[in-house]
C-alpha cells in the first residue's frame, strides 16, 4: 500500500487533539500535521462537556490554591510537579481560548464569570452558559482551520501503532469511506482519543468513547497507568446516564432522598445550608457524593425506578429566570429525556460513570515511556488527577496538556530525519493481513458483537463498581479472559467495504476488552481505599504500601501490575475529609 | 403475550452492490422513553449488523444522527417512537446530500462551506494574552450567542429546497456561522467573510423559505442571521455610494 507521511500525527480530533494540533502548527510553519478521527471532530466528545474549565483569574485566588484543592481531590496520588505546571499554565491557556473566540459567559464589566464547582475551594470555573465543553471544542475546530498546515483524515480508524527500531513511527488505519487499510508514517504521533467509559454499562459518555488509544499504546508496550481509578458523576440520568452537569449544584441544587432529606449532612458534609458552601454538601468531591448515594441506597432511603435507584436533584428553589440563563441545556436535556421540566419538578439523578483518571503513563511534557508517542487529554494519565478529579480540571486538561504534547511533538519532530518507510511498509502489511484475516473476511462466527459487548459491561459494573471486593474483582478478572476468548469467534455480518461500522464495532470490543482487563486487574492488586477506588475488604487509605501509581503492562495472559513512586513536592499527604 | 412493536422503514445502500437505494423494514419492540436511534441500535445489535448509520452522544450535542424521519429532517436521538406510535416509522438519509452507504450522508460539501466563510476571530491586532481577555459585556455576547448555539446536523441543508437546487448555495448553517464572528464585539473581519457571504451563491440565493429555522433543533434561526446579513449588506452598500471617501 501506498505510505502517506507527516511530522506529527495526531489520533484523535477532540478538544486536546485539536489543541495540540494548533501548538504544533504554531511551533513551525514547516511542519506537517495531519489529524486523524475516527469521526469529524465537532462530533468529538468534548463537545458534550457542561460544567466548566477551571484556572486562577482573579485576585482572590492563587496558583498554590488551586494546586492543593486538586492534590487533595486526588486523594495525594497525583504528582504535584505536574499539578503546579497545570495550575500555572491554565490562566493563560484559557485566556488564549478566549482570544480565539470561545463565548465565554461574562461579568457585567465584561471579564469572563467564574463560577463554583466541587471540590474548588474559590469560585475559579469559567463557563459558556451550560455548554461549555460544546463552546471549546467549537471555537477550537473552527480556529485549526485556520492553519493550512493541519490536514485532516475524517472517519479514519487507527487499528495499530507502527513500532520500528523502538521508536513509534507510525500507525496504521482504515479509510472508512473506502475500505482501505492505510499506513501513515510521522515522526511523532500524539494520541487524544479520550477515555473508556463505554466499558461500563451506565455512563454519561458517548458511543465513541472505547479506550481506542489506550489499547493502541498497551498494545504497543506502553503501560497504562492507574487504571482502577474510574469516575463516577454523582448526577446522571438514570437508564440513559445523560450529565446533569455540577455546575446545577454550583449554582444551588439540592440533592435529596425518597423523603425529601438532604442526606449528605449525615455524612460529614454539612451542615445544610440554603446557599452554597464551597466543598460542603452538594459541593462536595464526585467520589465521596457517588459512594454517599450507594450508602443511601444501602440504607433504603433512595427512590426505585424502571432503571434501579435514585435520588433527586432538586432545582426548583433557583426559579426559572436562573435556570434559564445559567442552566439551560439542563432544561433542555430534563424535559426531552425525563418529561419533567426541573423548574417544577425534581429531577432523578445517580451516579454514572464519566471519567477515566487513568491512561497512558505519560511524564509532564505529555511524552510516553516509547519514543515518538505522545498522549494528551483523558486517553493520557500524568498524573493531575489522581485518585479522584475535581470537576472542571478536565477542560483545562485538554488546553495545557494538549499545547505541551503539541510544543514537545514539535520540538521532536524539527530534530528527526523523516522515518525509513520500507521497514513500515511490511509492518502495515503484516497488520492489513491481520485485519483481513480477523475481521474483514472473517468466516464462522457464532456470537454477536453486542453479546459480548454487554457481557463485558455488566461483569464491569458488577466486580468493578463504586463498590469493590476481592471476591468480586476477580470474578469480573475471570470473566473477561473469557470474553477475550468469545470474541475471537465473533460473527461479523457486513462485508461490505464501504463504511463498515460492524466491523469498527468489532475493533472497538477488541480494544475495550483490553482496557477492561487493566481496570479490573489494577483494582484487583490495589488493597487499600483511595479517591474513587472503595474497597470494602480494604476500607483504608494505605500511604505506606500504596502512595503509588499503578502500571499495567500488556502479556498475553492478562496484565502485569507493577508500581511507580508519586512526585510530592510541597503538599504532605494528610487525611481526606472535607 | 409479546410485547409491543413497531415497523421502521429503513433506507438500505450499498454502493459495492446495489444500483440503487431500496427499502428495508424492521419490527422492533416499542417502549415509551427510546428513541428512533434506541430502534435502529437495536436493528443492528440484534437483527441486522449490516445497518449503518452516525451517531455518538444521544443526548443532542454532537450533531451526528439527523435522518430524515417521516420525511422530515431529525435527531434520530431526540425523535420519541411515542410520537409515531402505533404508525410505521419511514428513516431516510438526509436529503439533498449524496448517499455513501445505507443512512450515511457525504457531508464533504458541507465541512468545505463552513470553511469558506472563516469561521475564526479575525483581527487588524491582537492583544497579548497577558493583558487578558477581551472585554465583551453580556449584551455584546447576546448580539451572536444564539448564532453559535449550531451543531452542524445538517438538518437545516436537507430542510432547503434552495440548496437541493442549487448546490453551490453556502447555506443556511454557514451564513449563521459567519454571522456568528460577524456580530462577534471581538471580531474584525467581516469585510473578509464578504466575498463569499455577500455573493450570489451566498446571501442572496436565500428566498427567505425558513424551512431551516423550523427543523433547527438547538434554535439558532439560520434564517434569521441570513436576512439580517442581508439587511447589513445592503446598508454597507448604501454607505459605499454615500460616503465613497468615508471610513467603513
Amino acid at each position: 500500500m501506498p505510505m502517506l507521511t507527516h511530522d506529527i500525527l495526531l489520533v484523535g480530533g477532540g478538544g486536546a487533539g485539536l489543541r495540540a494540533a494548533i501548538a504544533a502548527a504554531e511551533v513551525s510553519a514547516h511542519l506537517s500535521i495531519g489529524v486523524v478521527s475516527k469521526v469529524y471532530p465537532m462530533r468529538s466528545h468534548t463537545v458534550s462537556a457542561e460544567g466548566g474549565t477551571a484556572a486562577v483569574l482573579r485576585d482572590n485566588d492563587s496558583l498554590d490554591s488551586h494546586a492543593r484543592d486538586t492534590i487533595f481531590g486526588a486523594d495525594f496520588l497525583a504528582d504535584q510537579d505536574a499539578v503546579e505546571a497545570f495550575v500555572n499554565e491554565a490562566p493563560r491557556e484559557v485566556i488564549q481560548l478566549e482570544h480565539w473566540g470561545c463565548p465565554w459567559s461574562r461579568d457585567a464589566d465584561g471579564r469572563v464569570s467564574v463560577r463554583p464547582f466541587g471540590g474548588m475551594s474559590v469560585h475559579r470555573t469559567l463557563y459558556a452558559a451550560d455548554k461549555t465543553g460544546f463552546h471549546m471544542l467549537h471555537a477550537l475546530f473552527q480556529t485549526s482551520l485556520k492553519y493550512d498546515a493541519i490536514v485532516r483524515y475524517d472517519e479514519w480508524y487507527v487499528s495499530q501503532i507502527l513500532v520500528e527500531d523502538g521508536k513509534a513511527r507510525g500507525v496504521v488505519a482504515l479509510n472508512m469511506y473506502t475500505g482501505e487499510v492505510q499506513a501513515i508514517a510521522a515522526k511523532a504521533i500524539i494520541l487524544c482519543t479520550g477515555g473508556a467509559g463505554r466499558i461500563f454499562p451506565f455512563t454519561t459518555n458517548a458511543a465513541i468513547k472505547t479506550g481506542d488509544g489506550m489499547a493502541l499504546a498497551y498494545r504497543a508496550g506502553v503501560a497504562l497507568k492507574d487504571m482502577e481509578f474510574v469516575q463516577y458523576h454523582p448526577t446522571g440520568l438514570p437508564g440513559t446516564g445523560i450529565l446533569i452537569t455540577e455546575a446545577s449544584r454550583g449554582e444551588g441544587g439540592h440533592l435529596k432522598n425518597k423523603d425529601g432529606y438532604r442526606y449528605l449532612q449525615d455524612y460529614g458534609l454539612g451542615p445544610a445550608t440554603d446557599q452554597p458552601v464551597l466543598r460542603k454538601m452538594e459541593l462536595g468531591p464526585r467520589d465521596i457524593l457517588s459512594r454517599i448515594h450507594m450508602q443511601e441506597y444501602q440504607k433504603g432511603r433512595t427512590f426505585e425506578g424502571p432503571y434501579g435507584h435514585y435520588v433527586h436533584l432538586d432545582l426548583r428553589h433557583l426559579g426559572e429566570e436562573l435556570i434559564d440563563k445559567r442552566l439551560p441545556f439542563v432544561r433542555e436535556l430534563v424535559r426531552n429525556y425525563v418529561g419533567i421540566d426541573p423548574v417544577y419538578e425534581p429531577i432523578p439523578v445517580r451516579p454514572v460513570v464519566h471519567y477515566m483518571m487513568g491512561g497512558v503513563d505519560t511524564d509532564i511534557t505529555a511524552k510516553t515511556t516509547l519514543e515518538g508517542l505522545y498522549a494528551a487529554g483523558e486517553v493520557a494519565c500524568v498524573s493531575i488527577n489522581g485518585a479522584n478529579r475535581l470537576g472542571s480540571n478536565s477542560l483545562t486538561e485538554l488546553l495545557v496538556f494538549g499545547a505541551r504534547a503539541g510544543r514537545a511533538a514539535a520540538q521532536y519532530a524539527l530534530e528527526q530525519p523523516a522515518p525509513s518507510l520500507n521497514p513500515l511498509t511490511q509492518l502495515a502489511s503484516d497488520e492489513e493481513r491481520r485485519l483481513n484475516e480477523h475481521f474483514l473476511n472473517k468466516d464462522g462466527g457464532r456470537e454477536r458483537i453486542a453479546t459480548i459487548r454487554t457481557e463485558m459491561q455488566k461483569t464491569m459494573e458488577e466486580g468493578v463498581g463504586i463498590y469493590r471486593d476481592e471476591a468480586g474483582l476477580r470474578q469480573t478478572c475471570d470473566t473477561l479472559r473469557q470474553l477475550r476468548e468469545r470474541f475471537a469467534h465473533i460473527a461479523i455480518e457486513d462485508r461490505g467495504r464501504v463504511f463498515n461500522t460492524e466491523l469498527i464495532g468489532a475493533l472497538e470490543l477488541d480494544f475495550m476488552l483490553d482496557v477492561a482487563e487493566a481496570v479490573a486487574r489494577s483494582a484487583l492488586q490495589r488493597q487499600e481505599s483511595r479517591g474513587s477506588h472503595t474497597r470494602t475488604d480494604f476500607p483504608d487509605r494505605d500511604d505506606e504500601r500504596y502512595l503509588q501509581h499503578s502500571l499495567a503492562y500488556r502479556t498475553p495472559e492478562g496484565p502485569r501490575i507493577a508500581y511507580s513512586p508519586v512526585t510530592i513536592t510541597r503538599w504532605a499527604p494528610e487525611e481526606r475529609k472535607y | 403475550m409479546s410485547e409491543p412493536t413497531v415497523t421502521l422503514h429503513v433506507t438500505r445502500y450499498h454502493p459495492e452492490h446495489d444500483n440503487a437505494p431500496r427499502r428495508q423494514s424492521y419490527s422492533v419492540p416499542y417502549r415509551q422513553d427510546w428513541v428512533v436511534l434506541d430502534a435502529l441500535n437495536y436493528i443492528k445489535d440484534q437483527i441486522d449488523g449490516t445497518l449503518t448509520f452516525r451517531w455518538s452522544c444521544r443526548m443532542g450535542v454532537c450533531g451526528s444522527c439527523g435522518m430524515m424521519v417521516n420525511g422530515v429532517p431529525r435527531l434520530t436521538c431526540a425523535a420519541f417512537l411515542r410520537e409515531y406510535y402505533p404508525h410505521e416509522i419511514r428513516v431516510e438519509p438526509l436529503t439533498n446530500f449524496p448517499i455513501m452507504r445505507d443512512l450515511v450522508i457525504d457531508m464533504s460539501d458541507f465541512m468545505e462551506k463552513l470553511r469558506s466563510v472563516k469561521p475564526w476571530i479575525i483581527r487588524d491586532e491582537e492583544k497579548p494574552l497577558e493583558a487578558g481577555e477581551y472585554l465583551q459585556t453580556p449584551a455584546e455576547l447576546e448580539q451572536y450567542k444564539q448564532f453559535s448555539m449550531c451543531i452542524n446536523c445538517m438538518l437545516c441543508y436537507a430542510a432547503c429546497p434552495v440548496y437541493g437546487l442549487e448546490p453551490e448555495f453556502v447555506g443556511p448553517a454557514a451564513i449563521a456561522l459567519a454571522q456568528r464572528y460577524n456580530l462577534d464585539s471581538r471580531d474584525q473581519g467581516h469585510k473578509q467573510r464578504g466575498p463569499v457571504i455577500a455573493s450570489h451563491e451566498g446571501i442572496w440565493d436565500c428566498t427567505f423559505i425558513g424551512e431551516c429555522s423550523e427543523v433547527c433543533p438547538k434554535d439558532v434561526d439560520p434564517a434569521g442571521a441570513i436576512q439580517q446579513a442581508k439587511v447589513a449588506t445592503t446598508n454597507e452598500w448604501f454607505k459605499s455610494l454615500l460616503l465613497p471617501w468615508g471610513k467603513r
